[in-house]
């Protein structure tokens, strides 16, 4: 099995979890990781380049209709759904789904359907339940799941949320997630080859 | 389990194709060159919202029961957006567009895809704030009815009205917010002398031409529906419909680099959605 793409979602606490995460992981990283993480209308500047500036990857706000390339991390931006369709980008202005806007489920949903079992999905740290049932639509198309200890995250809910809906793959502290997501790309170029 | 799981949602896509092509042939409303990802969720939404099991159920209710029709069309149709939204294009358009436009003795103005007419009414307020209101016709078209229909009513929730009113200062609006509207219960309806130069109409940017010539056309968030072919068209419409030096502004988020007239069009500025045509 190949993995094609990561996508991350994180509400409460997720900045400095994203910055532990994006801060792990190699400037050869081989997939696009798609992030959403919930703000508020306050969070709005600078939170792309605080993100850009944690790690080695480059981290850049979609525009509609951008085609996702490997090894750069993207980030939802804020007031618009992210989905992504034929490889490329699509933003919505849908209603919020569960009071969020960009929502984890809506992107969630959206990598399960168009990469299947080449999906990986990463639920981090969050005050509410956003993310379980995209987290579940990927491990129902035979993607991979995994979401971040509950024991160590900021805030338990919502991870434990998804932990309840769906069986998930891996369960891991944040200190590993990076280390965890290079092994599974590592070893997508191992059966590639 | 997964292989299940992934013929299931092959079937889905198969009935969502059947479904929107039914529509199309039955009555002319063309959704096939949508953005699959979003119109798959929204059809997905109003199943469970039928309480209907598969979307060849939801099919035969759309074409035998015109309710359902009207209910799956304004559906498909409604996008949540907001009075002045990114208070900066606003704020660009004050500042860089209002000059410019202040050189014509008399000014149409397209909003392509108007939803529940939010933009407009920001735009209304904005042209008459700067004294130009009085020489602009605005056509505002959008596919549906029955949107057009809650735009020209021109009645918002109150408890919107907050955010709103933020926006509206941080795009340059130097009044009171509340001198344009009347709040009655948890609504409020704005000024009709906002709508007096208005014209609201039915019109499908997948399937109708062009109309007039004008010195504004804003398609903001819109396009962000279709795929990359319906885009294409849809520019090469608007690129028509526009004059020479004519502004064309478009949501926050949306790109004219990836369409054939990129090269048709200069930025006013670096950061705000807004072109000027220039060849």
């Amino acid at each position: 099995m190949s993995f094609e793409i990561i996508v991350v979602g994180a509400s409460t606490g997720g900045l400095k979890a994203l910055q532990i995460l994006l801060s792990e992981l190699s400037a050869k990283f081989s997939l696009p990781l798609v992030i959403v993480q919930h703000r508020g209308k306050d969070m709005e500047t600078g939170l792309c380049e605080f993100l850009a500036r944690s790690g080695r990857l480059p981290v850049r706000e979609p525009e509609d209709k951008e085609t996702l390339l490997p090894g750069h991390a993207y980030l939802a931006p804020r007031d618009y759904h992210l989905m992504i369709q034929s490889g490329s980008f699509a933003l919505s202005t849908e209603s919020p789904v569960g009071f969020a806007r960009p929502s984890i489920d809506v992107l969630f949903e959206s990598a399960a359907n168009e990469y299947q079992d080449r999906a990986i999905g990463v639920i981090l740290t969050g005050a509410n339940h956003d993310g379980a049932r995209g987290l579940a639509a990927i491990k129902a198309q035979g993607g991979l799941t995994v979401v971040e200890d509950p024991a160590t995250a900021t805030c338990r809910e919502m991870p434990d949320a998804a932990i309840n809906l769906t069986k998930v793959d891996w369960i891991l502290p944040l200190s590993e997630m990076a280390a965890g997501l290079h092994k599974l790309t590592n070893s997508t170029k191992r059966y590639e080859s | 389990m997964s292989r299940v799981a992934t013929e299931a949602n092959d079937l889905e896509d198969i009935e969502i194709g059947l479904l929107l092509e039914g529509l199309y042939r039955a009555y002319g409303f063309d959704f096939r060159e949508y953005s699959r990802a979003s119109i798959k969720r929204r059809i997905l939404e109003m199943m469970r919202a039928e309480k209907l099991e598969t979307v060849s159920a939801l099919q035969e209710r759309v074409l035998h029961d015109a309710a359902c029709l009207d209910r799956f069309l304004l559906g498909l149709s409604v996008h949540a957006t907001a009075m002045f939204r990114d208070p900066s294009f606003y704020l660009t358009f004050r500042r860089k567009v209002v000059p410019l436009l202040k050189t014509y003795p008399t000014v149409q103005i397209w909003v392509a895809g108007c939803s529940t007419g939010e933009e407009v009414y920001s735009l209304a307020i904005l042209l008459q704030e700067e004294r130009l209101y009085k020489r602009c016709r605005i056509y505002a078209t959008d596919i549906s009815r029955a949107v057009l229909r809650k735009a020209r009513d021109g009645i918002f929730p109150l408890a919107a009205m907050r955010e709103y009113t933020n926006n509206y200062h941080q795009a340059g609006g130097a009044n009171e917010f509340s001198d344009y509207y009347t709040a009655q219960y948890d609504s409020v309806i704005f000024s009709t002398a906002l709508k007096s130069n208005v014209v609201f109409s039915e019109h499908n940017l997948a399937t109708d031409g062009s109309f007039n010539e004008f010195q504004v056309i804003l398609c903001r968030n819109v396009m962000i529906y279709f795929n990359k072919d319906l885009q294409a068209r849809v520019h090469n419409l608007l690129y028509d419909s526009l004059s020479m030096f004519g502004v064309f502004g478009l949501g926050n988020k949306e790109s004219l680099k990836f369409t054939p007239r990129a090269a048709f069009y200069e930025h006013l500025n670096d950061k705000d959605k807004l072109f000027r045509k220039v060849m």
